[in-house]
């Protein structure tokens, strides 16, 4: 320890350049290496040191689906985007303003989003022959940089041996040289930390904690962080400092989540909530599998979690248990939605409460399971057998993954209904500042949830009475749930048709008709409970409304800001619900001349919203596993708004 | 035993299947089978084999002595899965295959339930065959009752995976290619601890089976032999025959010598050539009493039930031993999985909202005021 004390004195007597603090009100980061390098590690202790910090920030993690990819190859290039801000922000950012590079295969991957005067950070030592050949580059363009044919032209190339200073920093702990020159990424961290003025303490309490086990490399990873960070400030490389000054956020507490964490969150509130203990049946999927882990950290809540041998049994026991009496939880994604079709048909039939989680990757098939896509809303709509309508929620950013997943427990037991809750790969790795709900039993942040078990016979009186498994609520048309163990309330559910009221098989016609439009009616009647849809159209005098459900939320509100900054009037709406729509959809539409339906799909909301309220929406729609980039959409919108106003003008 | 994992989640030993299930009230008057018996019209095609097995379950479960509302049977779809719905009992006739999942979590969410599951030979080792293999090595706490008539009879005649090989049917006009599975067999090695076989119209054997099924606990496999008088009528004629079934029959009874044929003169032998079992007359060719094979259910490998197993039939069925293969104790997945959840809840202080508060505050925070 001594040892170190001894250079950090050093590094402060030599820290006397002066650095200039130039101010920011944004800054788009994206930290680039092999997958092996720990970049989504780095990024996420980026972005909490800025959540700390009081910035408004959102994040885009992007890896590949192989764990290791080969090494230092363009495949295996994993990427952390954190995009922070002095002001209140929607997106990831559609470009980068530094480039943090640890190989040339992250350089050359991810040249091509940088925009010209964009910093380049680069680990000079990982530019050897070997590398520069697997990534492709015949020549290091590190060579050749103000030369003309310099690849880099334009960008500011600051090249660093971060391994090197790494290795020499780190010296003192014995270790391998391998493991030694594995702490660079805490290097890169500590010297971006100084150049955005960082609060330190949350990463060095961090590596303290996870490395607690293991002195020798928590100590060389603090080290790194710390040498990092001296760094930057003795080094004549980075003459200037930025600051980011904190973003104005209403009162109240706040963290930095990840949707997939908030998701896991709210499942438990939901279970807490509603007094019902959860069991989640799960098998393992990218990128859901977070929520299971998550999950089955939380036993103390009367969580019990299972996992099955395979996505069908995954929610064949989470019904099961629902038929006992608990919130019955499955998580997936698309492929595995595919797999548990049949089931979410007999939870229809069987009217027993369900939360079913799709966490959206790439698709069909195997698709793209690390990127994200909003391909399944069909899916989740009409992926069954016969009519077999399934409510819908979706979360809008990776904080009100949480929200969303109350409601969509609310649903559920309320209405003795499978539920679809429809995440993405985005929502559930990015992470966003949160506001701590109040989670209270009295509290407003959350909704009621009764599970209003019955008790009693419901049918006939003294010697007659009888329990009748399918006489529904007048209001809200859902079936008493009575579980197991209730005694006089012996009953038989089943995937068969049940007949009206006492639900014993029937194969009767017009019993059939009935059940078939009382459990559509049972799901549209959730519609009453909703609250009316928030429009935002500052002006009230817009013509042209863009609409979209899910991630999107957050580039079609930034894209919406830019046109409005360049003196357009463009009005913004935004679904939680998608199955039953708000009851004042067919008439918020019906305000707009044009309807544009950014989408993540090939346009399956604009199918919904043309086929029920017979509007001609526009679609735009991309599907390249990214979010959506608000400068492109803005583009999109403005067109659409310039185009209304011409066919206005060119009326008689 | 004494390692068992039980005992290192500090469970209380639970020995018996129905030990949490809350049994009726002392003098309350005894339930009948008539109390067990729904009012819905038994569907089954005459002589079908399902109406002994209903019988023989409603008369069975008020042995139990057990209150019928803590009793649940879950099914999956065939002949057979429509069995919930003629007893009054809680029930679900749920979809193909998947009635041992169902199961599993309603028996993992709920310790004072007894857990049934009805299945057939197509439900349970076709379409359900990976939640069967995988309910079995869990070993939760429920007994599956697989009816093999060794037929497809719901959707008219198609061969089975327990049919045997070249078998003509509708979809087979020139004989299935399938070999079949031995259920016995694939149970053994998918770990099960408790694995037994009866028949249909051995009522007294099929109620003693039933008996000890239910008082296992973690999961028990039976399968019933049962006719389907339609499709596959005949296929356990020689076990059932008066003049056949005394050679055809071996009947295992733990801690006695396994003895069947007329007067008990053959017997299985260990056979030290290939590992396994094998027929002779006892008293022939220097066989004594002495070389029988005593039956031991109890014992910890499997190999020996395993080499038993095999002397059925894979063809037409001319033998075929009956009774408990396999009985052995294992910690069960729902009582760990209960202690699990119960052991983190005891280690918590504190309401469950106010937790709740310091799960979702936890993290680095900051407060803006």
């Amino acid at each position: 320890m001594a040892a170190r004390h001894d250079r950090e004195s050093a590094t402060t007597k030599v820290g006397h350049v002066s650095k200039q603090v130039q101010q920011l009100d944004r800054v788009v980061i994206r930290f680039a290496g092999d997958s092996g390098d720990g970049m989504q590690l780095t990024g996420d202790r980026f972005t909490q040191e800025s959540a700390v910090f009081g910035n408004d920030l959102v994040t885009l993690p992007n890896f590949p689906a192989e764990i290791r990819a080969p090494q230092g190859t363009l495949p295996g290039v994993s990427s952390f985007q954190v995009h922070f801000a002095d002001h209140d922000i929607l997106t990831a950012g559609d470009a980068p303003d530094v480039l943090v590079a640890m190989n040339p295969a992250a350089l050359k991957a991810n040249l091509g989003d940088l925009p010209k005067g964009a910093t380049v950070i680069v680990d000079s030592h990982d530019f050897t022959a070997r590398n520069l050949a697997k990534a492709g580059y015949e020549a290091n363009p590190l060579d050749s940089l103000g030369e003309p044919d310099d690849v880099l032209a334009g960008l500011a190339v600051h090249p660093v041996d971060l391994t090197g200073m790494t290795v020499a920093a780190v010296k003192e702990f014995g270790l391998s040289r391998k493991d030694a020159s594995r702490a660079k990424n805490m290097f890169a961290l500590g010297l971006l930390s100084w150049m955005y003025g960082r609060p330190t303490e949350p990463t060095e309490a961090f590596l303290a904690k996870r490395f607690s086990k293991v002195p020798d490399i928590r100590d060389a990873n603090l080290t790194a962080f710390k040498a990092g960070w001296a760094f930057g400030e003795t080094t004549e490389t980075f003459a200037v400092r930025y600051e980011v000054k904190p973003a104005p956020m209403g009162p109240g507490t706040y963290r930095n989540i990840t949707g997939n964490l908030a998701l896991a969150y709210g499942l438990v509130a939901g279970s807490v909530r509603s007094g019902l203990p959860l069991f989640l049946g799960s098998y393992p999927i990218t990128p859901a599998s977070d929520i299971l882990h998550e999950l089955s950290k939380h036993k103390a809540f009367g969580v019990t979690t299972f996992q099955a041998e395979d996505e069908i049994a995954g929610i064949g026991a989470a019904i099961g248990a629902s038929f006992g009496g608990a919130l019955g939880v499955t998580t997936t994604s698309g492929p595995g939605i595919a797999l548990k079709s049949e089931s979410i048909g007999l939870a229809v039939m069987t009217e027993l409460p369900l939360v079913v989680i799709d966490v959206q990757r790439g698709g069909p098939s195997t698709g793209l399971p690390t990127k994200t896509e909003q391909s399944d809303l069909l899916q989740a709509m009409f992926g069954r057998n016969g009519e077999a309508p399934v409510p819908i929620v979706a979360p809008q950013s990776p904080g009100d993954c949480f929200a969303a997943a109350v409601e969509a427990a609310r649903i559920a037991v309320t209405y003795r209904t499978p539920v679809m809750l429809l995440s993405d790969g985005y929502l559930a790795n990015g992470s966003e500042p949160w506001r701590v709900p109040d989670v209270s039993p009295d509290s407003a942040d959350l909704p009621t949830i009764d599970p209003d078990f019955a008790t009693e016979t419901n049918h006939g009186e003294g010697e007659d009475a009888e329990f009748w498994p399918y006489l529904r609520d007048e209001t809200t048309l859902a079936r008493p749930w009575a579980v197991p163990g209730t005694p006089g309330l012996e009953h038989r559910i089943g995937g068969l048709e049940k007949g009206e009221g006492h639900g014993n098989i029937s194969y009767d016609p017009a019993n059939h008709d009935l059940m078939v439009r009382t459990r559509q009616a049972k799901v549209d009647r959730i519609a009453d409970s909703l609250p009316p849809l928030e429009v935002d159209d500052p002006s009230g005098s817009a013509r042209v409304l863009a609409i979209g459900w899910g991630s999107t939320y957050g580039p079609i509100g930034a894209a919406c800001r830019r046109v409005r900054k360049a003196g357009h009037e463009v009005a913004q709406v935004h679904l939680r619900h998608l199955n039953p729509f708000p009851r004042d959809l067919g008439e918020v539409l019906a305000r707009y001349d044009r309807v544009l339906v950014p989408e993540m799909n090939l346009g399956q909301l604009s199918m919904l919203l043309r086929a029920r309220y017979l509007v001609d929406a526009v679609g735009y729609n991309q599907v390249r596993g990214l979010p959506l980039k608000a400068a492109e959409l803005a583009e999109a919108l403005a067109a659409l708004i310039t185009e209304t106003q011409q066919t206005e003008e060119s009326r008689p | 035993m004494t390692t068992d994992s039980s005992t290192e989640l500090g469970m209380p030993a639970l020995r018996t299947g129905t030990e949490l299930v809350p049994t009726l009230a002392d003098g309350a008057p005894p339930a009948t089978a008539k109390d067990y018996t729904s009012d819905q019209e038994v569907r089954w095609c005459p002589g079908c084999g399902d109406y002994a097995v209903l019988k023989a379950v409603q008369s069975f479960l008020p042995d139990l002595g057990l209150r019928r509302e803590n009793i649940v049977f879950v099914s999956g779809i065939g002949c057979s899965s429509r069995f919930p719905y003629y007893l009054d009992t809680y029930g679900m006739h749920s979809i193909h295959g998947r009635a041992p999942a169902i199961a599993t979590g309603l028996a993992t969410a709920r310790e004072d339930l007894s857990v049934w599951v009805v299945t057939g030979d197509g439900d349970a080792l076709s379409i359900g065959g990976n939640h069967l293999i995988h309910a079995l090595r869990r070993n939760v706490n429920m007994t599956i009752l697989l009816f093999n008539n060794r037929i497809y009879g719901l959707t008219k005649g198609q061969y089975s995976p327990t049919s045997e090989a070249g078998k003509i049917t509708k979809s087979t006009p020139m004989g299935s290619l399938d070999h079949p599975f031995n259920p016995v067999s694939l149970a053994l090695g998918a770990e099960a601890s408790f694995v037994a076989r009866t028949i249909d119209s051995d009522r007294k054997h099929l109620t003693s089976v039933l008996s000890a099924a239910a008082a296992h606990r973690g999961t028990s496999l039976v399968e019933i032999y049962q006719n389907c008088p339609i499709f596959n009528d005949g296929a356990f004629d020689a076990i059932k025959g008066r003049d056949t079934a005394a050679d055809a029959l071996i009947p295992l009874v733990h801690g006695r010598p396994i003895r069947f044929g007329a007067d008990g003169a053959k017997g299985l032998v260990r056979d030290h050539e290939t590992g396994g079992v094998r027929v002779v007359e006892v008293g022939r060719d220097g066989v004594t009493d002495d070389d029988v094979l005593v039956h031991d259910a109890h014992a910890a490998d499997p190999s020996t039930a395993f080499a038993i197993s095999r002397l059925t039939d894979s063809g037409y069925l001319n033998r075929s031993p009956i009774g408990i293969f396999r009985q052995v104790e294992r910690a069960t997945y729902d009582d760990q999985a209960r202690a699990q959840v119960s052991a983190a809840g005891h280690a918590a202080a504190g309401e469950p909202a106010d937790r709740l508060a310091a799960l979702v505050g936890g993290g680095d925070t900051w407060t803006v005021v």
